[in-house]
């Protein structure tokens, strides 16, 4: 199913031709069987009249959706054309961005043989805050690469999730806890969705988590209750810090001559390689090294903050909207739940020091976080002292806990690198473009500090950016800043709407002409999608994607792996319809260009096209030898899993085992992957990692230390004068909180309430409103708001009211509810659409009534000295959609949203709209 | 409930006819009609025209029109199907009752039975379309006690004036007393349902939203999101609803039009008799006819429905 | 005739049971229903401007949301709306054709739309708002209870339930006979305390609800906690672990 990024598996049953059900496939590990309504739904989307039938060359003014239908023959050569002389001139002024991509370890490693550093996907504007602070701190992460013991876990504390990329797993796996009668607290401003079901719903204000989850680590310490055994054997609690304020290697581990981190042992009251097996650390007190300098362990200096008075609940409670004693209670349930019910499995295993254990001890205490967490300008170190949280609770990888799902976990700090530097003619980049910097000599920054890349990641002032920015893309590109760029290719992201935060300023920036020379700022705009969305009106050039049921897709290890806790697993599409209309796979659409671009890896020395097609690619392709998209059924005989030769036979292979591999790992594996010898061994064998050392989880995080000590003066690569300081504020190695940026930089009188946006189960962002069943259950979306809050503020439901922020306002109707803090409101997104696109009715609801948020927000800060800040978390550039501050007045007038940019007219070929739609397989109707 | 004209016109003018058919037969046995040779054949006809063409008003309002003669299958059961066959079955007596008429004389010992035959089967079918309606329970203001006897007694009521204006054109007597019959029942039929208006507006639906839903245990419950965002099936029919002030206004044209007038015209067009009455009668039941109309009409636009509870719709 | 038949003892009563402390409102049992039916029994389920101003269709399921009680404690609830099947159902005897029927053999109420005439009056007999007039077609439809599933001899066994049922990702929807006492849906209605929607409308729905859980109210009594030994940090210093 490609209905959303969840991956669930689908048999489709035909009908004479057309579908007649698309059932979930009861095997499949993702879903097993279930399909939600999106998924349920995938057949108004295969006959929508709102799909893309031929390429489309612009034929007026960028922004108006005129268009020309031009041959493929054509549409290709000038894709070639534009593309081919970037690539002679300046490979880097090609920015590649490919959204909700599936198939992004293909599409990065086109952009790296291209050689451009200006490649990314969705995940800016998404959730790499989790993703960046998990793989930092537990080499695997909330973000689709891990997940809770379903079957063992005795009590789940969830924060900030409606729906998540795992929607069947989540809500498969919270009526199992329903079953087991295990406690669910879902923490979370509104109380819909899971948090409907939830046992407990804590009704926090946003962006407070973090003070939440340190009170409650301040609690735990002050009541002792925690898993020192496991914070000294699996962390790096015990890991000796230099403390010589000034120093250049201040707050850096000790480390010996080999570069091993040293630790305290009790024994020989002396520091030694802290991975010593046997060795007494101390986790606690001073230690004056033999140079005379001193040093601290971890846990003392994570101790010493979080027992601070600052961080009781009683000094949080006001701030987070929750009471002191909930807080306690919280945490004592925690404890109890982590110590007194603990788990003991009669299962041995063997750990990285060889020594065999009888049982796994499991702390059935799990976390989730996702997007409320995330979407914040302090995710990153909220997250982080999740993450903390569940370590001193011993409850990582345990049985009971959260889990890593194979092939995590992976080596910390995460690698490789991003690449970019020394991007030139005609040449492909040494490495992908997006990573994981180690310090600041990772930056894809000049000597001046000047960002390399377009979106500005990786630079000072987004330094862990492994996703990339695409949220700042159109932006920089229009000022030019740090360079122009000459082609913008994007790939399915409806940057021209949902996903731009200020839509209106995106749609003028990609239409602002050169005042000189009469030029767009952005001069080529290169598009491919499947459906008659707002950014096709904003492209030049519109290359009509196929849709999931009739093309070859692959789920890849090397990109973000479905698969569970019990083993890795990857999958295919494979194409059950030959397409009615004149559209091509994107994929197969790169690799033309490939060829014709004559790219390194897509031409063979004869200069014939290595790949006849994406298909080929996903059986032939190596990305390492032994290591291709697919790891199941490898070898001439199919029978390697992970690593082995290309199998011609292999994609045969997956649509015999139901279009997908899965490999179950031995129950010795199951837990304890960061240090279970068996498994790590087993990853190295299957290419998920190349090292078997233990994966030490890093409460202090000695990278972010590296950015803190170059902003204070050391080291060769250091920020610009104005960003010192807020390096200096934001990179603290251990997690810290701070209000959401935005609150800080505006008058908060002004803007009293939070506003934040929900997923709505039955629809995928904006792409389901042209889905004649999902559209149904929204057509148009209300402004929530807390009851007592509204009748404060002489409203009523049904009212219209105007939402009103720093940047704008948007005008909306008013639905009053009791489930909600009473200092927010929200809103389904992305339902509100321009008129004329998803080619519905110019007066759908979804223009007139429903509302669009993002017109009120913000892509970047209130200038603050002229620097022009994203309005992104600092540390990783999330893009921080939560931290909107807005206030509410009852509207005048039409009954009617605003703003209401003109309605887009409709791109040429576009299918007829039915007024009466009478599906049934077995009748050829008038469905085309 | 959506009140479709089609089944507002329907109860209304069939009503009518049905009604005259009765007094018809009632007056014919007790020797009260007109005597003239072509009054009976005419006043029938009348009477079946009204019955007939309601008749066909109504399959407008089905899915299937062409399949409306399968609706007279459930008899045993189904009071739609019930009041299709008394309709059907009334049209024998009525055309027996003209015949006879013509062929033995309006008074014959024949003519009288067919006379009172075709009065019960009229009565019969009016029975039916009540109960039709008194028997669905999610409908309060129509699954009640007041909903049979008003049925009935508007029938009469219209069915009396109507023969009124047709006897006007014979003979005087047997028209002042059909003219004085309408003009009771006419009274009784405003008091019943000034009656049922009292009792719609005072009472209220035994199901709530906490029963319907069964969350009440959980304390008050409102509706937070419906299923789809716009409008469906269930809501255009079943969730129509008019203002308490424009419905006010409805229930006084109702009274004045239906009952007050009429009822005076009566009097007077029974009085004065000869062409007045000629001219005053068929006025007066033409007036019955559009004030009922407007009552059938409020019969529906005021009926809830239990459905709308579950889309956040009190009573 | 559309008599109703008669309960006989141990009478086969095939309907769901709905739980409402585990859904989600995801809606997916609604679609799928629609997805399954539109080319299956009662299909098509006709859409009206499905991509106009007011996009509309027939769904045999629907999915509401609602919330009870005030403040802090009060409760979101997700309450899908189908076909209870009732053992005394209005919906068939009014019915003129005996279009509308319950089957003798398993209590299922089903419209022959070959003899529907589109009068409507079964939605007006239901209470629940579970019948939807096809206005494109002109007939009634309504859940069938999957029949077309359930009893599908082409489909494999552990795949013979409505389609919702099946897809639930929350398990939320059971599928049984409540006829039977020890049925696994039976038993779950009486452990669960499951419930009758709207019974003082006397139509003895088959298909029954579970209430959401109380929730274990929450302590807001101020515990006061260990105090800090002076020692601060250091009350670890002694603490003996092991690598
Ligand atoms: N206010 C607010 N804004 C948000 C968010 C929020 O929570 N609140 N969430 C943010 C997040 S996390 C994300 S990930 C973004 C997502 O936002 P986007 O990724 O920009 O938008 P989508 O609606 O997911 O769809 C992108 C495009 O993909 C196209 N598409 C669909 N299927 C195919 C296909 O098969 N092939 C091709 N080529 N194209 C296809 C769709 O037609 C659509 O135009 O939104 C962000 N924006
Ligand atoms: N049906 C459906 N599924 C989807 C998507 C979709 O569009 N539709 N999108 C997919 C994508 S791209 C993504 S990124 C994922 C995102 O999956 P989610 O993380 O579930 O995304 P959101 O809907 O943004 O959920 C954010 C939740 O956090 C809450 N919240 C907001 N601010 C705070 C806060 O400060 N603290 C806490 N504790 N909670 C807060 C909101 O109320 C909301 O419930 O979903 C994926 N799955
Ligand atoms: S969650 Fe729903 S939409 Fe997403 S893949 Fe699974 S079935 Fe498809
Ligand atoms: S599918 Fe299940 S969880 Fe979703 S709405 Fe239906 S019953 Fe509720
Ligand atoms: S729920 Fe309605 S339609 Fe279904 S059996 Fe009961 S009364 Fe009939
Ligand atoms: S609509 Fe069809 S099923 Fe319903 S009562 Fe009329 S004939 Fe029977
Ligand atoms: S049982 Fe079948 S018809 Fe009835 S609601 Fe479920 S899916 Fe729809
Ligand atoms: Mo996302």
């Amino acid at each position: 199913c490609y209905m959303c990024a969840c991956r669930c598996g689908v048999r489709v049953h035909l009908k004479d031709g057309r579908i007649r059900y698309i059932e979930g496939n009861p095997d499949h590990p993702v879903n097993h069987g279930v399909l939600c309504a999106k998924g349920s739904a995938g057949i108004m989307n295969q006959y929508s009249p709102a799909r893309l039938t031929k390429p489309l060359l612009r034929a007026g003014p960028r922004g108006a959706g005129m268009f020309r239908e031009i041959e493929w023959e054509e549409a290709l050569g000038i894709a070639a054309g534009w593309l081919g002389e970037v690539r002679a001139r300046d490979p880097k002024r090609l920015a590649f961005f490919t959204g909700r991509d599936q198939s992004q370890s293909f599409t990065g490693w086109w952009a790296k043989q291209f050689g451009t550093p200006n490649f990314a996907a969705h995940g800016g504007f998404c959730s790499v805050n989790m993703a960046a602070a998990g793989l930092y701190t537990l080499g695997g992460s909330f973000w689709e690469f891990g997940e809770p013991d379903w079957e063992r876990t005795k009590y789940l504390l969830m924060f900030g999730v409606a729906e998540d990329h795992d929607s069947n797993p989540i809500k498969m796996g919270l009526a199992k806890l329903k079953q087991r009668g295990a406690k669910f607290v879902s923490v979370n401003p509104v109380k819909t969705g899971y948090s409907a079901i939830a046992d407990e719903w804590i009704g926090i204000r946003p962006g407070t988590d973090g003070l939440f989850v340190m009170a409650l680590i301040h609690a735990l310490l002050e009541a002792d209750r925690l898993d020192l055994d496991f914070l000294a054997r699996y962390t790096n609690a015990s890991w000796l810090v230099i403390q010589e304020p000034g120093a250049p290697d201040h707050g850096l581990f000790v480390r010996d001559a080999e570069g091993r981190p040293l630790a305290w042992d009790r024994a020989r009251d002396a520091p030694m390689d802290a991975s010593t097996a046997g060795m007494q650390p101390r986790i606690v007190g001073e230690a004056r090294l033999a140079d005379g300098r001193r040093a601290l362990p971890v846990f003392h200096l994570l101790a010493e903050r979080f027992m601070d008075g600052r961080h009781a609940p009683e000094a949080v409670a006001e701030r987070c909207g929750v009471p002191a004693a909930t807080i306690r209670r919280i945490a004592r349930e925690l404890a109890e739940t982590a110590f007194d019910q603990a788990i003991t499995l009669d299962q041995p295993w063997t750990d990285t020091h060889g020594r065999r254990h009888a049982t796994m001890l499991g702390r059935p205490v799990a976390m989730h976080a996702m997007r409320g967490v995330s979407a914040h300008s302090n995710g990153f170190h909220t997250c982080r002292a999740i993450h903390l949280l569940q370590m001193l609770l011993g409850a990582v990888d345990t049985p009971g806990s959260w889990r890593y799902k194979s092939p995590y976990p992976r080596p910390i700090p995460p690698g490789p690198p991003p690449c970019g530097k020394g991007a030139k003619q005609l040449a492909m980049l040494s490495g992908m473009a997006l990573g994981n910097p180690r310090g600041p000599e990772d930056l894809l920054v000049e000597k001046d500090g000047t960002p390399i890349r377009i979106d500005k990641a990786f630079s000072w002032d987004a330094p862990l950016a492994a996703h990339g920015m695409m949220h700042t893309l159109i932006a920089n590109a229009h000022a030019g800043d740090p360079y122009e760029i000459e082609v913008l290719f994007l790939y399915m992201a409806n940057m021209a709407w949902n996903s731009a935060m200020n839509p209106g300023e995106a749609a003028r920036m990609l239409t602002d002409r050169d005042a000189a020379t009469g030029e767009y700022r952005i001069p080529r705009v290169i598009y491919s999608d499947a459906f008659a969305s707002e950014m096709v009106a904003h492209a030049d050039l519109v290359l009509p994607d196929t849709t999931y049921f009739e093309r070859w897709d692959a789920i890849s290890l090397l990109d973000r792996p479905i698969g569970s806790a019990e083993g890795p697993a990857d999958a295919i599409r494979q194409p059950v319809l030959i397409p009615d209309r004149d559209v091509r796979p994107f994929q197969d659409v790169l690799i033309e260009l490939g060829a014709r671009l004559r790219l390194p890896g897509f031409v063979n020395e004869d200069g014939g096209a290595t790949y006849r097609d994406y298909a080929d690619y996903i059986v032939n392709h190596q990305r390492r030898p032994g290591i291709g998209p697919l790891a199941g059924f490898r070898g001439p005989a199919g029978e390697e899993a992970g690593v082995g030769a290309p199998n011609p036979r292999q994609l045969d292979a997956y649509i015999a085992n139901g279009c997908f591999w899965s490999y179950h790992l031995p129950p010795e594996q199951h837990y304890y992957k960061h240090a279970n010898a068996a498994y790590l061994d087993q990853a190295k064998r299957m290419g998920f990692t190349d090292s078997t050392a233990q994966i030490v989880l890093q409460l202090y995080s000695e990278p972010l230390q590296k950015f803190r000590l170059a902003a204070e003066g050391h080291g060769p690569v250091q920020p610009p004068e104005q960003m010192r300081a807020r390096i200096r504020r934001y990179f603290d190695p251990l997690p810290i909180w701070y209000p959401p940026m935005e609150q800080e930089a505006i008058e908060q009188a002004a803007y009293p309430l939070h506003a934040i946006t929900q997923r709505p189960p039955a629809m995928y962002h904006s792409w389901h409103s042209q889905n004649a069943w999902l559209r149904q259950i929204h057509s148009r979306n209300h402004l929530f708001m807390n009851r007592r809050t509204g009748m404060a503020l002489g409203l009523a439901d049904g009212d219209w009211v105007w939402v009103i922020s720093r940047s704008g306002r948007v005008k909306a109707r008013l639905k009053l509810m009791e489930g909600v803090n009473p200092d927010t409101v929200w809103t389904w997104n992305a339902i509100g659409k321009r008129a004329g696109a998803w080619s519905l009715a110019p007066d759908a609801p979804e223009a007139r009534q429903g509302f669009l948020l993002n017109h009120v927000i913000s892509e970047f800060l209130p200038g603050r000295d002229g620097a022009r800040q994203a309005n992104a978390d600092p540390v990783t550039g999330q893009a921080a959609w939560y931290d909107l501050r807005v206030r509410v007045e009852r509207a005048a007038g039409a009954e009617q949203t605003e703003p209401r940019p003109p309605a887009l007219r409709g791109p040429a070929g576009l299918r007829g709209r039915l007024r009466v739609l009478r599906y049934d397989a077995r009748t050829p109707s008038e469905v085309r | 409930m959506k009140p479709a004209l089609s089944v507002v016109f329907f109860t209304t003018v069939s009503g009518a006819g049905w009604g005259m058919l009765f007094w018809l037969g009632v007056l014919d046995a007790a020797s009260f009609l007109p005597d003239g040779r072509w009054f009976g054949p005419v006043a029938v006809g009348v009477a079946m025209a009204l019955a007939s063409a309601g008749l066909l008003a109504s399959t407008r309002h089905l899915g299937r029109p062409e399949r409306a003669w399968r609706a007279l299958s459930q008899w045993r059961s189904s009071w739609l199907s019930r009041e299709g066959v008394a309709a059907l079955a009334a049209y024998l007596p009525a055309i027996g009752f003209a015949a006879a008429w013509l062929q033995v004389g309006p008074f014959a010992p024949l003519t009288r039975a067919l006379g009172l035959l075709g009065a019960v089967v009229g009565c019969a079918t009016v029975v039916c379309t009540a109960m039709i309606y008194r028997c669905l329970t999610p409908v309060r203001q129509w699954h009640n006690g007041f909903v049979l006897p008003t049925y009935l007694l508007l029938a009469a009521y219209s069915g009396a004036a109507c023969l009124s204006a047709s006897a006007a054109f014979w003979q005087p007597g047997p028209t002042r007393l059909a003219a004085s019959l309408a003009a009771f029942a006419g009274i009784a039929g405003a008091a019943c349902k000034r009656a049922y208006w009292r009792f719609i507006d005072r009472g209220h639906a035994a199901s709530t939203i906490e029963s319907a839903t069964g969350l009440g245990t959980l304390g008050a419950v409102r509706m937070l999101e419906a299923p789809h965002t716009e409008e469906n099936y269930l809501m255009r029919e079943m969730g129509f609803r008019i203002a308490r002030k424009h419905a006010g206004k409805l229930r006084r044209v109702t009274f004045l039009l239906g009952f007050a007038a009429p009822v005076m015209l009566l009097a007077i067009g029974a009085a004065l008799g000869g062409i007045v009455g000629q001219v005053i009668l068929p006025l007066a039941a033409l007036c019955v006819l559009a004030g009922l109309y407007v009552e059938r009409w409020l019969f529906f636009a005021q009926a809830t429905h239990t459905v709308t509870l579950y889309y956040g719709r009190p009573d | 005739m559309t008599r109703i038949p008669q309960p006989q003892p141990g009478q086969k009563k095939l309907g769901l049971v709905i739980d409402l402390d585990t859904c989600v409102g995801c809606h997916a049992c609604a679609v799928n229903c629609k997805e399954w039916n539109t080319s299956g029994h009662p299909g098509p389920l006709t859409d009206f401007d499905p991509y106009q101003r007011k996009p509309q269709g027939v769904w045999l399921n629907r999915v509401h949301t609602y919330e009870a009680g005030t403040g802090q404690d009060s409760r979101t609830v997700h309450f899908p709306r189908s076909c209870l099947h009732c053992e005394e159902p209005p919906c068939v005897s009014v019915c003129p054709t005996g279009a509308s029927y319950k089957r003798a053999e398993d209590g299922i109420v089903l419209v022959n739309e070959e003899i529907c005439i589109g009068c409507q009056l079964c939605a007006w007999a239901c209470p629940y708002g579970a019948r939807e007039l096809d206005e494109d077609q002109g007939v009634m439809k309504k859940c069938t209870l999957c029949i077309d599933r359930i009893y599908n001899e082409n489909l494999p066994e552990s795949a013979r339930v409505p389609a919702c049922v099946a897809t639930c990702p929350a398990s939320a929807r059971h599928f049984g006979d409540l006829g039977d006492p020890d049925s696994a849906v039976s038993r779950l209605v009486a452990d669960r305390g499951g419930f009758d929607l709207m019974p003082e409308m006397g139509t003895k729905p088959v298909n029954k609800y579970l209430p959401p859980r109380r929730r274990q109210p929450a302590s807001t009594a101020a515990e006061t906690e260990a105090p800090v030994p002076a020692s601060g940090v250091l009350r670890w210093i002694d603490r003996v672990l092991s690598r």
